[in-house]
């Protein structure tokens, strides 16, 4: 069976755990086989490439060339941000020579070469494509019925613009949560950026990009929101108490991964998903748990 | 060697003779190429000067050249010139070939040993060349008087009338039940504001009453065959189950049918039909169509109602008739289909289709309108409420990487007509989003200074988004529009009742397929491209096929019509003519060497080369030939020759050129 | 000093781009190097590819084959068969241990003189640093030319052309 270069990053080693956990579970229930690359590195997320763009690369093309060592083709990343920045690397390095012989020549300290040859995907393009709405729909042993989700694709996930007209309106995600059997909540922001790590720069407008997020699937009825990277899932969730402080709004609505709903709907026991570490209350979903 | 061929290089004053040796040239030829047959070389200040031409013409009679090489500017520009002086001495004019001396040489180098010896090398292949010209004869094709409009927009009812009125039959062919096309759907037309019906009205009814016009709507064109002069084409006259022998066009029919269908074509979704209809009351020809995909008795064989009530005697409902199919001929075709709108729920953040009170450019003409389904009301969708403040989104689609590169032309103008009559009717606040605003045409920038002066605003950026998620109370149920004012520097958000969407025009969704069809090609972004842009606008590289108004690129009424009536007079002009004469630079095929492959038979763009299934062996029709010679260039048994551009000439000139063809003791 | 080698290069325009914009760099008087000589066709289809390897093995250095810009065409798309024609010819070239280099590819618009002035330098430049072929330079050369024409034509036809 085909096997997956599994990349977590840093994120999921430290805060987001449960990310890393639900990934794993529902990966092995669908029977998708993510085998972690060792030894793998930081990517520079998303502060690293404005500082150097040929050393971000070269810390991107390393993961990549550990994978390619492997021999495997499929690179899956769970974190939008290291999605966007591999995939980019990737495809830098297959259409700028130069660029390739630059890093190769850094990773050469390494004894490491990469050719730019990964298909690189993030995690929930690699559940939908290769697993597929049908097959997944098929295992769902617990639906989450009549549970009003909404899907929060956010800015990176969406930045390898594949399909170009989509970009501002994609449906994938929204497919996915009703083969669960939930159904998704269309709301004008979800692929409005989260502010990323702006809040340390500029609280204000940071918490201003959150209160956005929060009030327009707040208004829509939204049970809880579904995210597909750490980095957003910290922002809607962590800040909601300084947004409501701020703006003098009440939002207690629950932001958990894609994959711990998809594990809920798996019937895959919640702990193992890492439920129940949340600052707001994963209680709608849990009432869906096995 | 039995040819005698004299070479002739020009001085162009100084602009050869400034870098070029021409006299040494000139005396080079005439010794170093004498083996191959030259036997005078001259140098002339003027070429083309009628002293210059004469010298040809002299030699040719006194010294029975049977060749004539002339070096000196570009073919582009005297070709024609030399040509016709050696006719003039009955030497045919294919004998004689130009070589460019000074637009390759002498203008664009500045080393006179180079230059001087480029241009030797150049008369030299020109020499081998035209050592295997043949003389030929142009190409006589008789003209058939008839002419194929297709579209019945402004464009093409301007081009049928004109040549109707020259007295030449035309054959009018419209996809929809009406003429008229887009801008019968309007109501006002910028920059004088007045009635779109009251100038186009009296122009379709002169198409549907004009002797010489055969009209025929709700038909396409689905063959062409031939070529100018003799083409025909063959139409589909898609079954109306009208008889228009006896129907008066009374309504009853329409009146008394019971379904309902929304009319996305004349009222751009806005207004419902009946499944028997008539688009608008205005509609030449006056019979009605039956839509058998939504029409009762087609789908659940009863009803019958229209049959019914028709008062008619015979009874105009024929619920048997069938699709006619059509042979025409004709000698010239105008292609004047239009454009199609920019699907606007292609940009999903301007929210059209999601919005209700979004609106495109097509469905606000038709609310404006009279005779549409507000009666000329503008209002929100709930048909009722007039808005307060209204945003109208300029390039929609247009000026944009990610949909189409190009400005559609009209947009700027016509949101500037909606900013007015939305002020004039209503009293709201408009607010125009631009990126630029371009009013080029006459008349036009002074219709930009009295929307501002009757207090439209104006904000430079592009809309990013349009959205219901109020963030403050003000914006509750309002569309809030956001755009970075780019002239402050400021990001706006601005509540309004109403979005008005500019959507550009696009070429017709089938454009290509209908371009294939007459032989003509589209540009890169979707349009038919003209002969040339600047000098040749409304012609196309087939010969006999005309475009005239928004099928060659988007632009407003003034200009198709300008369109049509300039495609009108070519067309005349080659009717006029009778027949016509066309280069002799055509493929053929020699029979003999022809093996039958058929590789060349799909690389033609013009369907000249066809397979003759008894002798086993292509044939090219010299009449749709253009002489591009890739057939030439493919057929692996060598059986194709290009006139003109033979692989003889081309493969001696090569020689020539590298100077092959000297003596061995040469240069 | 050592003189430095001056390439001969063949060029083929068509009729209705490049030409014109051979045309349009004269007029407007762009300098570029006097080493190409060019023959005009109607069109880039019209380019057999025998024609190139009859210009290189009769003494030119290189050959430059321009037309119009992909969609602009006059016959419509005959220049994407010349693209196809001159991908394939690049391999055989490759086969025959001929820099494939030596033949270059330049789509130019009839409004493009500068570009055709700045491909032309540029193409000459290319060509002297490959150095001069030498084939067209042998005494047999009539006998090898013959050898690589034949090769040509008798290769499958599907090889050499790939119908519309
Ligand atoms: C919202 C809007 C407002 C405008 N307002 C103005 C204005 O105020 N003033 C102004 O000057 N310009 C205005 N314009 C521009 C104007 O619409 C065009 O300049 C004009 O309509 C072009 O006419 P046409 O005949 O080229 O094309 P069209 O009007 O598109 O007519 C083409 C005709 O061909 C028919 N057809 C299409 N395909 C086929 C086929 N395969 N076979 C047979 N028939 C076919 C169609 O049914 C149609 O009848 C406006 C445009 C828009 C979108
Ligand atoms: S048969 Fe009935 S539905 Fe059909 S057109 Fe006539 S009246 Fe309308
Ligand atoms: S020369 Fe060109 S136009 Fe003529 S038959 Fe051959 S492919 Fe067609
Ligand atoms: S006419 Fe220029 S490439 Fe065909």
């Amino acid at each position: 069976m085909k096997q997956y270069a599994y990349y977590p990053g840093c994120s999921l080693e430290s805060l987001a755990t449960s990310y890393n956990l639900s990934t794993l579970e529902v990966a092995q229930t669908l029977g998708v086989d993510l085998k972690e690359i060792k030894d793998w590195n930081c990517c520079g997320a998303t502060a690293y490439f404005p500082v150097d763009e040929l050393l971000a690369h070269t810390l991107v093309a390393r993961n990549l060339a550990l994978a390619e060592k492997d021999g495997l083709s499929d690179f899956v990343a769970p974190c939008s941000a290291c999605y966007k920045n591999a995939y980019f690397t990737n495809a830098y390095l297959k259409k700028d020579p130069d660029l390739a012989e630059h890093i190769n020549y850094a990773l050469e300290a390494d004894n490491l070469h990469v050719n730019g040859t990964m298909k690189v995907r993030h995690l929930i393009e690699v559940f939908i494509e290769d697993v597929g709405l049908d097959e997944i729909e098929k295992k769902i042993t617990h639906p989450l019925k009549g549970l009003r989700v909404a899907p929060y694709y956010g800015c990176q996930l969406l930045r390898p613009r594949k399909d170009q007209e989509n970009v501002e309106n994609p449906q994938f995600f929204e497919s996915l949560l009703s083969a669960l059997g939930a159904e998704p909540v269309d709301y004008p922001s979800k692929t409005r950026c989260c502010g990323g790590s702006l809040i340390i720069t500029n609280r204000k407008a940071a918490l201003d990009m959150v209160h956005i997020l929060l009030q327009d699937a707040v208004n829509r009825k939204a049970d809880v929101i579904a995210t597909t990277c750490p980095m957003c899932n910290v922002n809607l969730e962590v800040y909601q108490g300084q947004v409501n402080r701020e703006f003098g709004t009440q939002f207690a609505i629950p932001v958990m991964y894609f994959t711990q709903l998809m594990g809920v709907a798996l019937g895959i026991k919640p702990e193992k998903l890492g439920i129940g570490k949340e600052l707001v209350s994963g209680e709608p979903v849990l009432a869906f748990a096995y | 060697m039995s040819e005698k061929i004299g070479v002739y290089v020009c001085h162009c004053g100084t602009n050869i003779a400034g870098t070029v040796d021409v006299k040494g040239v000139a005396e080079w030829a005439a010794e170093h190429l004498k083996h191959r047959g030259v036997v005078i070389g001259r140098d002339y200040k003027f070429m083309c000067s009628s002293l210059g031409q004469e010298l040809v013409e002299n030699d040719i009679k006194e010294l029975g050249l049977t060749r004539v090489i002339v070096a000196a500017c570009s073919p582009h520009l005297h070709e024609k010139t030399f040509r016709t002086a050696c006719e003039r001495a009955g030497l045919n004019p294919y004998l004689c070939e130009m070589v460019s001396i000074r637009e390759q040489v002498s203008w664009v180098h500045t080393d006179k040993v180079a230059a001087t010896e480029k241009s030797k090398a150049a008369i030299s292949g020109g020499v081998e060349r035209v050592i295997h010209n043949e003389p030929l004869e142009p190409i006589q094709v008789p003209i058939h008087a008839d002419t194929l409009v297709v579209g019945g927009g402004i464009a093409g009812i301007q081009a049928a009338l004109e040549i109707a009125d020259a007295g030449y039959h035309v054959c009018l062919v419209e996809r929809e039940p009406s003429i008229g096309g887009h801008m019968a759907q309007f109501d006002k037309t910028f920059p004088t504001l007045d009635c779109a019906a009251c100038i186009l009205t009296p122009k379709m009814v002169e198409v549907g009453a004009h002797p010489n016009i055969t009209l025929l709507t709700w038909s396409e064109v689905e063959k062409v065959d031939g070529f100018v002069g003799n083409f025909k084409a063959t139409i589909r006259k898609k079954a109306s189950y009208v008889n228009t022998d006896s129907c008066t066009g009374c309504g009853i029919c329409w009146e008394k049918c019971p379904k309902k269908v929304v009319d996305d074509v004349f009222e751009a979704g806005m207004g419902i039909r009946k499944a028997i209809y008539r688009p608008f009351a205005q509609a030449v020809p006056k019979y009605p169509v039956m839509d058998v995909e939504n029409c009762t008795y087609f789908k659940n064989s009863k009803c019958k109602a229209c049959q019914l009530f028709c008062p008619t005697e015979p009874n105009s409902i024929n619920f048997e008739q069938k699709d006619e199919i059509l042979e025409v001929q004709a000698g010239n075709i105008i292609l004047a289909t239009g454009y199609d709108l920019f699907d606007a729920t292609r940009i999903p953040q301007y929210g059209y289709g999601k919005l209700p009170n979004v609106f495109t450019s097509l469905e606000f003409e038709r609310m404006c309108n009279a005779a549409g389904p507000t009666e000329g009301k503008i209002v929100l969708r709930d048909m009722k409420t007039a808005p307060k403040s209204v945003v109208v989104v300029h390039c929609v689609g247009s000026r944009d990487e990610n949909y189409n590169k190009y400005c559609s032309s009209i947009c700027c103008m016509q949101s500037l007509k909606f900013a007015h009559l939305v002020m004039e009717r209503t009293g709201a606040e408009v607010y125009n989003c631009y990126i630029d605003i371009r009013t080029p045409s006459k008349d036009y920038e002074e219709f930009y200074k009295r929307v501002l002066e009757e207090g439209g605003h104006f904000i430079r950026g592009k809309v990013a988004e349009i959205t219901d998620a109020a963030r403050i109370p003000e914006e509750e149920g309002k569309l809030i529009v956001q755009v970075e004012d780019t002239l402050i520097g400021k990001q706006r958000r601005i509540p309004v009742d109403m979005v008005i969407l500019s959507a550009g025009l696009e070429p017709r969704h089938d454009a290509k397929e209908v371009g294939k069809l007459f032989g003509i090609a589209c540009g890169a972004s979707g349009w038919y491209t003209e002969r040339h842009p600047k000098l040749d606008p409304v012609a196309t590289m087939t010969d006999g096929v005309y475009i005239a108004g928004c099928v060659q690129g988007p632009k407003d009424i003034p200009a198709s019509v300008v369109q049509g009536a300039a495609a009108a007079a070519r067309v005349l002009g080659k009717i006029q003519q009778g027949v016509i004469s066309l280069e002799p630079i055509r493929a053929s095929i020699n029979k003999d060497q022809c093996s039958g492959c058929r590789i060349c038979n799909g690389l033609c763009p013009f369907n000249a080369i066809a397979y003759i299934e008894d002798d086993n062996v292509s044939d090219i029709n010299p009449a749709l030939c253009q002489g591009c010679g890739t057939c030439v260039a493919a057929c692996p048994a060598g059986a194709i020759s290009g006139t003109g551009f033979s692989n003889e000439q081309i493969i001696a000139q090569i020689d020539g050129l590298l100077l092959r063809n000297l003596e061995p003791a040469g240069v | 000093m050592s003189e430095q080698f001056e390439p001969t290069i063949i060029g083929f325009t068509c009729n209705w781009c490049s030409y014109r914009a051979a045309d349009l760099a004269g007029t407007s008087r762009m300098k570029y190097a006097p080493n190409v000589r060019l023959i005009r066709m109607m069109c880039s289809g019209r380019l057999d590819p025998t024609f190139v390897l009859r210009a290189l093995s009769s003494g030119a250095d290189g050959v430059m084959i321009t037309g119009c810009h992909p969609g602009e065409c006059h016959y419509i798309e005959q220049n994407y068969k010349a693209l196809r024609r001159f991908l394939l010819l690049r391999r055989v070239l490759a086969g025959l241990g001929i820099e494939p280099e030596r033949v270059k590819l330049v789509w130019a618009s009839a409004a493009e003189g500068a570009r055709f002035a700045s491909e032309t330098t540029a193409f000459v430049e290319e060509i002297r640093k490959l150095g001069p072929l030498n084939w067209g330079k042998t005494d047999d050369r009539q006998q090898t030319m013959d050898d690589v024409e034949s090769s040509v034509v008798n290769r499958p036809s599907s090889e050499m052309e790939v119908p519309a």
